[in-house]
């Protein structure tokens, strides 16, 4: 058992990005926050920290998760991957942003960091996902810019291009 | 939208979190998946003194078949849940319910144990549990004890479960062969809250219709020998007799017209797919 006190910070340790990071945090600090104003990480947004919107999803051990329905002192020892780690290298798209960016899938931004995770994830998962899949995982999340169409026309070209790069690998 | 300040206690067992909660009972809370909870303390409607983080206790992670029953407990995500194979042939309805819980961002986290703890009315996991004579499994440093489903839910988010108590698993009977069941519901967005929620069994000449949304526990209805005939008359009696309000997502006039069609829906399918 392990008990970290309300009114001093505590130092947090993960992986975020295939790097390892640390920081002070209070107990109550969300993971979102946490990202955000003490590791400067600032492409992970804030919505409506309630779980509702999605702009803040990012991956957790390999999975979908809400950042501001986290708390940073629960990750410790985690795997985390967030917006800043989906590119290959630097100047370069992921397969899943470069179509984004074709099928013009954003348009004020503030929602697509939250989605693209969400994506990145399921196609990890699932390379076979089809539209109905995908328009089931894109309900978790909030656009009022695309009317979601553009979305889901990018999601499942790059969900073909990766099968695609799969079969000639 | 930032949580109040608290102590943040990570257990190695269930049994270390049933002590923290002998030792401080109505200040402190259990933390699981945090899907239900850590919205609520975000809005600080909870403003817990002590969280305790049962997510690292030892447990299992998967549901669990024994003394025909499906055991899920307290560590078990939703997700677990929904992609637990066989679960169509051991307990059909929540085959069929699973996909409405919440998006799959938040059934990755949440848990099962967590959404029936939290005792939302319109939550598709207690509805269940309701509607297949489920039980809850308590524990407490002073004792073990297990309720029935039907005697859990109080009231909204209002539950039989004592401040120093957990919910160390919930379990469902396996569904007999020759039953039909069936999941509908009806939200603004797949995935958000339902207006109004159904599950219907039908076993032999006995109808069961468990409805969500409408009152501040799931509500259930049973029929002997409901004759296809009457079923429009029945869900009419059913819809005046719950408690339908108004607010800002559903008039109390749309809820009951929810309860009458949804449900007459409900019990169709259940009934194609019953011997």
């Amino acid at each position: 058992m392990r008990r970290l006190s309300a009114d001093e910070t505590h130092m947090v340790r993960f992986r975020l990005n295939n790097e390892p990071v640390e920081g002070a945090a209070e107990p109550r600090t969300l993971l979102s926050d946490f990202l955000r104003h003490v590791l400067a990480r600032t492409g992970t947004h804030v919505g409506c920290e309630h779980g509702v919107c999605g702009a803040c999803t990012i991956r957790i051990d390999g999975t979908m998760a809400r950042a501001c329905m986290t708390l940073a002192v629960q990750v410790e020892g985690a795997e985390i991957t967030t917006i800043e780690g989906l590119a290959p290298e630097p100047g370069r798209l992921s397969v899943l942003q470069a179509a984004f960016r074709k099928h013009h899938a954003l348009q004020c931004g503030f929602c697509t960091a939250g989605i693209l995770m969400s994506l990145d994830t399921l196609l990890q998962a699932e390379p076979e996902a089809d539209e109905g899949r995908i328009r089931d995982v894109l309900s978790g999340h909030l656009c009022r810019c695309t009317g979601y169409r553009q979305i889901l026309d990018a999601a499942v070209e790059a969900a073909r291009e990766l099968r695609k790069e799969t079969l000639h690998a | 939208m930032k949580p109040a300040p608290f102590d943040y206690i990570r257990v190695d067992t269930l049994d270390e979190a049933a002590d923290v909660l002998a030792q401080s009972a109505d200040d402190a809370r259990v933390l699981a998946g945090g899907q239900s909870l850590m919205a609520m303390m975000n809005m600080r409607l909870a403003q817990p003194a002590i969280i305790i983080d049962i997510l690292h206790a030892a447990g299992s992670r998967r549901p669990e078949i024994a003394k025909g029953r499906l055991r899920i407990s307290a560590l078990v995500r939703q997700e677990a849940l929904s992609t637990h194979v066989g679960l169509e042939q051991e307990v059909p309805l929540l085959a069929q319910a699973a996909p409405w819980i919440g998006h799959i961002q938040t059934r990755m986290r949440g848990t099962v144990c967590g959404s029936v703890a939290h005792a939302d009315p319109s939550a598709e996991l207690p509805l269940v549990l309701v509607a297949l004579d489920g039980q809850v499994h308590l524990k407490s440093r002073r004792k073990r004890r297990t309720v029935p489903a039907q005697e859990f839910f109080l009231g909204m988010m209002m539950t039989e479960k004592a401040d120093d108590e957990l919910i160390e698993a919930v379990d469902v009977p396996l569904t007999p062969a020759g039953t039909g069941t069936a999941f509908r519901e009806v939200g603004r967005r797949k995935g958000d809250f339902a207006i109004v929620s159904c599950g219907a069994v039908v076993q032999g000449t006995t109808t069961r219709l468990a409805v969500g949304g409408v009152n501040d526990t799931p509500a259930v209805a049973d029929w002997e020998n409901l004759a296809p005939a009457d079923v429009a008359e029945a869900l009419n009696a059913l819809a005046w007799s719950l408690d339908a309000r108004d607010d800002m997502h559903a008039s109390a006039r749309y809820r009951r017209d929810l309860v009458r069609r949804l449900g007459e829906t409900t019990i169709r399918e259940a009934r194609s797919c019953a011997d």
